[in-house]
């Protein structure tokens, strides 16, 4: 999986997922159902704050994922802003004045508005620069389950017969494994890394939205609209492509919403176990597992772990009620 | 009856195929046993001791199909591999070299005193919230329930567990924080803690989903019936409500039951419970790929199990379902 760790690769990633969300924005704009969709949104205090909360992730993860070689040796747009906060020699308190010992405290270099960590450096700029690996699993997972489940899910649904009962028999294969175990089975094969993640949640991951999906077509494909298009002489696929997709198309945005929340739990629990990403990357699931043995430290050092399960807390929170404002916001008459 | 069942059991026979298939390729193609004796054996292990690691359990045979002259054409790694788990012998851990039976027998007692407790507590507790949120039926207090709900599905279990542990075992200085023990009244001081962590962590999701359950059956005709006949909110919801509910309920909670046995991965290792989530947690720490692989194929009998006991419990619970 090192293949990832090149910079055109990354690149390459980073205009893949933009290109998608834009494109779904931009298809979207045109589709009367998400335009009247967006006007129930817009309604929405809960969902629009959660929208913006998203939205603020999704700016500092980018920020720390742009990196000019030629500029700045490497480093990442993020840490080039926040070049100006020093390094200090070790832990220090949240606006302490020294570094946390209790022989000879240390004189800081500066104040830290949530302390340092054990290296001294910045807590607040290690959460944020953590982001990246949240959005990187959610980003590449996405790119990997959802082509995956919806081109499966429809074409099940579609063409029944045989190609429907391949399809269930491998998701019911899949999904016969716990999920927990078969990420640890895939991870400890591939090894730790952002890839292997994002490979290892994108096979567990396609299973619920080939179902969903597959449901969902069952029950289109008996609406008048298909056997019209049928009755034109349209090709398969272009009924699938150009009737059933844009049909089922806010079941998916729904179930990305709601299943990145998902994928940024995993990615921590995952780093957590020591599966997950490497050391060395700045991820939540390691922040929170680093800090396990600073709660035991005399005196003890509650700020990293504080900082890096709250920074999850509130993405994980901001998705799961934007994705819930979603559900409402194309089903009005579902309530809550 | 009798007739569903065996075509049932007929039908999972592919799909344990698959599994089977599925962690052969994962564990003996994707990583060759090569790869995987150098991992558990360590980078510094002599050409000699991996050559011996492999023939003792068996790795070095051909891939798929044996082709050497003299040999019979089904001693093969796959053939072995498929006939082992057919026939329910699990192998030896690659680490330490008992056998995995043993091991996974010593902790299933451990994880059911964990996670049996955890299960009834949660469902209770998740079933009195969600009917008490239907009872009153008011819009703050389900913004404000629907919002708690979410927020406590958001928070990561091992969040939970730290902030716990610290909480309630250093600063309040009152449950045992780590350990175990299987002696009389020292287990439940040990377990209190865990088991509570575990209904906190789960109790957001299921009480949304056990209030949607239960707004769904409040919305039927029956009753609609009942309440004109002048019965009161308190007797609908605990006589039609809870008992309809309680049927969908079944097919969401019964699946979840065989898997109690497996325990929990990241509430055993913190609270140093010698259950089945320790066996495979350290597993994962070693690296021991035999118990993981294991573990894969008991995990889908467990599900499998689990999918068999949903439909007969719904048979059960609902008359008007026949299985045929």
């Amino acid at each position: 999986m090192k293949l990832l760790d090149q910079i055109w690769v990354q690149n390459l990633c980073l205009i893949a997922g933009y290109g998608s969300l834009a494109f779904l924005v931009g298809w979207g704009m045109r589709s009367e159902r998400w335009l009247s969709a967006w006007k129930h949104l817009r309604r929405d205090v809960t969902g629009m704050i959660s929208l913006g909360v998203v939205l603020l992730y999704l700016l500092v993860g980018t920020l720390e994922s742009i990196a000019v070689p030629s500029l700045s040796g490497g480093r990442s747009l993020l840490q080039e802003l926040t070049s100006s906060i020093p390094q200090e020699k070790s832990y220090s308190a949240p606006l302490s004045k020294a570094a946390l010992s209790l022989s000879d405290p240390i004189p800081l270099l500066g104040r830290h508005l949530l302390g340092t960590d054990a290296l001294g450096r910045d807590t607040l700029v290690q959460t944020l620069r953590a982001t990246r690996s949240a959005l990187w699993i959610g980003g590449l997972t996405s790119l990997i389950y959802i082509p995956l489940g919806v081109l499966l899910g429809m074409m099940a649904g579609y063409y029944k017969g045989w190609v429907d009962d391949v399809v269930q028999y491998v998701y019911s294969t899949v999904a016969a494994v716990p999920e927990i175990l078969m990420l640890v089975a895939i991870l400890m094969v591939l090894g730790k890394g952002l890839g292997s993640m994002a490979i290892a949640l994108g096979i567990t991951g396609w299973v619920g939205m080939a179902r969903l999906i597959r449901g969902e077509t069952l029950r289109q494909v008996e609406r008048p609209y298909i056997a019209a298009a049928k009755a034109m002489g349209q090709s398969n696929w272009k009924i699938i492509t150009r009737h059933l997709l844009p049909n089922v198309m806010h079941l998916v945005l729904i179930k990305f919403v709601l299943g990145f929340s998902g994928l940024v739990l995993a990615e921590a629990v995952l780093s957590y176990l020591g599966v997950g990403a490497p050391v060395g990357t700045a991820s939540w699931g390691t922040m929170i597992d680093a800090s396990r043995s600073e709660l035991s430290r005399e005196p003890f050092v509650w700020w990293n772990l504080t900082a890096a399960s709250t920074a999850l807390f509130i993405m994980v929170l901001a998705l799961n009620l934007f994705g819930d404002s979603l559900r409402r916001a194309f089903d009005p008459k579902q309530g809550l | 009856m009798f007739a569903y069942l065996i075509r049932r059991l007929f039908f999972f026979v592919p799909i344990l195929f698959g599994v089977m298939l599925l962690t052969f390729v994962l564990f003996f193609v994707v990583q060759s046993p090569e790869a995987t004796a150098k991992r558990v054996l360590g980078q510094k292990a002599t050409p000699k001791s991996v050559e011996n690691w492999l023939h003792n359990r068996g790795y070095d045979k051909p891939l798929l199909i044996n082709h050497t002259p003299g040999g019979s054409w089904h001693d093969s790694l796959f053939i072995h591999q498929m006939r082992k788990l057919a026939t329910f012998d699990l192998g030896t851990s690659d680490v330490s070299g008992r056998p995995l039976r043993e091991v996974f027998a010593q902790g299933v007692l451990p994880s059911l005193l964990l996670t049996v407790p955890a299960f009834f507590a949660s469902i209770a507790l998740a079933v009195g919230f969600a009917l008490y949120l239907v009872f009153i039926r008011n819009a703050a207090v389900d913004l404000v329930a629907s919002l708690f709900c979410v927020a406590l599905m958001s928070v990561p279990v091992m969040v939970y567990v730290i902030f716990g542990q610290f909480l309630v075992a250093q600063v309040l200085n009152y449950f045992p924080a780590f350990g175990f023990e299987l002696s009389g009244w020292s287990t439940p001081k040990f377990l209190l803690l865990p088991v509570a962590l575990m209904v906190v962590s789960g109790l957001g999701a299921d009480v949304r989903l056990f209030r949607a359950l239960f707004l769904e059956e409040m919305g039927q005709d029956y009753i609609r019936t009942a309440r004109a006949k002048g019965v009161s909110t308190v007797q609908v919801l605990l006589r039609h409500v809870l008992k309809n509910g309680l049927i969908n309920l079944i097919t969401v909670v019964v699946a979840s039951l065989p898997f109690l046995i497996m325990g929990s991965l990241l509430l055993e290792n913190f609270f140093g419970i010698p259950g089945l989530g320790n066996v495979l947690f350290s597993a994962i720490q070693a690296p021991d790929f035999a118990v993981v692989q294991a573990s894969v194929f008991l995990g889908s009998l467990l599900y499998l199990g689990g999918l068999l006991l949903t439909d007969l419990c719904y048979a059960w619970a609902d008359p008007r379902i026949r299985l045929q």
